[in-house]
């Protein structure tokens, strides 16, 4: 993320004035961008351990609570879930080929498709926000807030417990969502003013793989709550 | 590049200061805030941390002193009371652990060497490596923040069900905890990277220096352990705010799923403390002794040995907490495989010494302590790793001498060797050596004074954070408190003369040691592209073979 927009103006070393990308301290563009995959490759496996962390706690609960996990679940909607999912897999077809356009000089197409991926990414959000309001409507929400009635087991806090990790997990999940939202729009106005070509399209490529991290996290997510059995 | 640069250069080591070097290459303030240079940051993330080490340390100070007396008193006033006493031992831990030894060798001296020692211009992504330390600037201020609204009493551990039902400022804290976290985490990102792809050209990865090696197994840690106390941090401020009852057994949760979390974390973090210590230490004990390092790769492999094995020992914190008898056993052989790897450093150390024509300058000086102190450290982890010792022991003062030892007289120790050993390179100038000697003497008779004492108190029973204690512990806490005295003024002397040899200039050769690694083929201090030259390898790291270099 930080190959992308060194001011060589205000660089007073900066050796490689043919290319403005191009930082002082890397000897070819070739080692920069390898560089810069190294450190969101990096980034990427910080982020599964902060999942890691919700789906180790799930799991140590899931055991505890089988019974109630499994009843808490039949209260989401299935068809929602998979509805998000096949849009979040589209988006990230619609993402490699944003790369591939930026890779081969087409500018056009590769706003088009980031628009798309936008678009997909907005979808997603739009149904989290009838889950989640048919969730509050119906009093399943985490902790102490949960006021659900006719659950089959009395007096246990498993239900809760199944939202508490609900909210979490799909809640920070939605924030990154939203994160990348942002930085797809970022990247395309930078795409839309022509600053990515096939020499230079590392932001384009990072936003990518952090793209496709969000998604492979819903593809866990997904199984995970709405298919339990 | 028409030349490269290599030890062999004849005018290595003969130059004066040069006029523009990377300390006045721009000038104002605005040009050290917005800095990308690996340098500066370092130098700013020095005086960062040591400022922490002040306030820690005063903390430490205030600890020993309110403990002189069973009753606390000091000119028949009470010097502070429980409640208070709670809040200055957690500032105390959570200043020294978080802001200070976590961001200590990495933030400073490693991002100030690191690019150096490989012969880059800088680490891979500059302006990640200044985030960094805004983070860890803003991460203080909540930290400061905290304090202001009414402290915290937890322990830096900030074990629930306490610290999810005590009224004060435990957000702010964890709040700040998560930003230092991330703060560590883009310097570990930083690291791995710049190791990777900016080694110089021939430098193969048994070519590196160790102390890169050792940073390098740091940064794995941090990059793989850190998120998990984010996640923990986050849970906690989480179930304060919303009281969603992840660890709360009143509605299902669990607090010891806390404490699995936050060790998970913290056990590595030890890892991430000593590691760049022993890294220091592997640099200074062959200058030193003008010798080839003895067992190269069994320290190298060493480091990463403890960088695994680091993520599999968190239950040995929780032998009394309600583990299985199983996982038990488990972690505790697991905890007995960590003496393996330090084992081979201190014998390889050990062995490098062996026959070299030792010089006891004042990094050396602090190298033979670190053994010495190290060595305690690690051989009384073996009492609380062994179960049956263990319960008899467990949150009793052995385990506060246990830790001090291991992250005082090995992480602070090794570090203050290393910012004597780098002090002529980042400011250019020399201290001087009879004073640095002279505090080093003190600082390792008043650390013992501390904390050899306390090994005697735990074992005879007296419990860690208490306030109160019975009369019978009473010689043994004021000898204590003595040396804290003793360790006070050698610290305090340290500060004095180093300070003083930036205001009364004293010029430091390029190689006033005689290393042979590649920062000190550069001018003291540094220009701001680091090399005149891109410079190549030319032989292993601590080759004394060819030729001893001059001497200061």
């Amino acid at each position: 993320m930080s190959t992308s927009t060194v001011d060589l103006q205000h660089d007073p070393h900066g050796e490689h004035p043919d290319d403005p990308h191009h930082q002082h301290h890397f000897t070819t563009m070739e080692q920069q961008f390898d560089t810069s995959k190294i450190g969101m490759w990096l980034f990427l496996a910080t982020e599964v351990l902060l999942f890691g962390g919700l789906f180790v706690g799930f799991g140590m609960m899931q055991a505890r609570f089988p019974e109630e996990f499994k009843e808490a679940h039949e209260h989401l909607q299935r068809p929602l879930g998979a509805l998000n999912t096949v849009v979040l897999l589209f988006s990230s077809w619609t993402m490699v080929m944003g790369v591939l356009s930026a890779r081969t000089n087409q500018r056009k197409k590769l706003v088009i498709y980031l628009m798309i991926t936008i678009l997909c990414a907005c979808i997603f959000l739009g149904v989290k926000y009838f889950e989640y309001s048919h969730k509050i409507e119906e009093g399943l929400l985490p902790g102490h807030y949960y006021t659900h009635h006719g659950d089959k087991i009395p007096n246990t806090h498993g239900y809760a417990t199944f939202f508490s990790f609900y909210f979490m997990m799909t809640g920070l999940h939605g924030i990154h969502i939203l994160v990348g939202i942002g930085l797809l729009w970022w990247i395309a106005v930078r795409g839309n003013r022509g600053e990515f070509n096939s020499s230079y399209y590392t932001p384009v490529d990072l936003v990518g793989l952090y793209w496709h991290l969000v998604d492979l996290i819903w593809i866990y997510l997904f199984p995970l709550y709405y298919l339990i059995s | 590049m028409a030349q490269a640069l290599t030890h062999s250069d004849p005018h290595i080591g003969d130059r004066p200061r040069p006029a523009k070097n990377y300390l006045n290459a721009t000038t104002g303030i605005w040009s050290w805030m917005s800095t990308v240079d690996h340098k500066r940051i370092g130098v700013m993330y020095l005086v960062a941390v040591l400022s922490a080490f002040f306030v820690g340390g005063m903390f430490a100070l205030l600890i020993r002193l309110t403990l002189l007396t069973p009753s606390h008193k000091l000119f028949g006033k009470v010097l502070i009371d429980a409640d208070a006493y709670n809040r200055v031992f957690t500032l105390h831990g959570a200043i020294m652990v978080f802001l200070f030894i976590i961001p200590s060798i990495p933030g400073s001296l490693a991002n100030f060497v690191l690019p150096l020692m490989l012969g880059a211009k800088d680490v891979a992504f500059p302006r990640l490596n200044l985030a960094s330390f805004y983070l860890w600037c803003g991460g203080a201020a909540l930290a400061v923040t905290s304090m202001i609204f009414g402290a915290v009493d937890t322990g830096w551990t900030f074990y629930t069900p306490y610290s999810t039902t005590t009224q004060n400022a435990v957000g702010l804290m964890t709040m700040a905890v998560f930003t230092l976290g991330f703060s560590s985490i883009f310097t570990g990102l930083n690291f791995i990277a710049t190791t990777h792809k900016l080694r110089a050209p021939g430098m193969g990865w048994f070519d590196m220096p160790l102390f890169v090696w050792g940073t390098y197994a740091t940064a794995i840690i941090q990059v793989l352990a850190t998120p998990v106390l984010g996640i923990t941090m986050v849970l906690l401020a989480l179930e304060r705010a919303f009281n969603i009852g992840i660890f709360d057994p009143k509605i299902g949760g669990d607090p010891v799923l806390f404490q699995h979390f936050f060790w998970f974390y913290s056990h590595p973090a030890v890892y991430i403390m000593i590691v760049p210590g022993m890294a220091i230490i592997s640099e200074i004990i062959p200058t030193f002794s003008r010798k080839t390092i003895f067992g190269y790769r069994a320290i190298a492999y060493s480091s990463v040995a403890l960088a695994l094995l680091g993520f599999l020992v968190w239950g040995h914190h929780m032998f009394v907490a309600g583990q299985s008898e199983l996982a038990t056993v488990i972690f505790s052989a697991l905890t007995f495989l960590v003496a393996i790897p330090s084992g081979v450093k201190l014998f390889n150390w050990l062995a490098t010494m062996y026959k070299g024509n030792i010089s006891l300058e004042t990094p050396m000086c602090y190298a033979i302590s670190f053994l010495l102190l190290f060595a305690i450290g690690g051989l009384t982890g073996i009492f609380l790793g062994a179960l049956s010792t263990d319960v008899h022991l467990t949150d009793t003062y052995f385990v506060v001498a246990h830790f001090h030892y291991v992250m005082m007289g090995g992480t602070v120790i090794a570090f203050i060797g290393g910012v004597h050993y780098w002090w002529p390179k980042i400011t250019g100038r020399m201290y001087n050596e009879k004073w640095g000697r002279i505090a080093c003497a003190l600082v390792f008779i008043g650390f013992n004074m501390t904390f050899l004492t306390q090994f005697f108190l735990g074992s005879k029973g007296m419990p860690r954070r208490y306030y109160n204690y019975l009369d019978q512990y009473q010689p043994l806490h004021a000898f204590s408190t003595f040396g804290s005295w003793v360790l006070g003024l050698g610290l305090f002397i340290v500060a004095a003369y180093l300070l003083a040899s930036l205001r009364k200039p004293m010029d430091a050769p390029d190689n006033p040691w005689g290393g042979t690694t590649m920062e000190w083929l550069t001018s003291s201090p540094p220009i701001e592209h680091n090399f005149e030259e891109q410079p190549v390898l030319e032989h292993e790291p601590y080759d004394y073979r060819p030729k001893v270099k001059k001497h200061a």
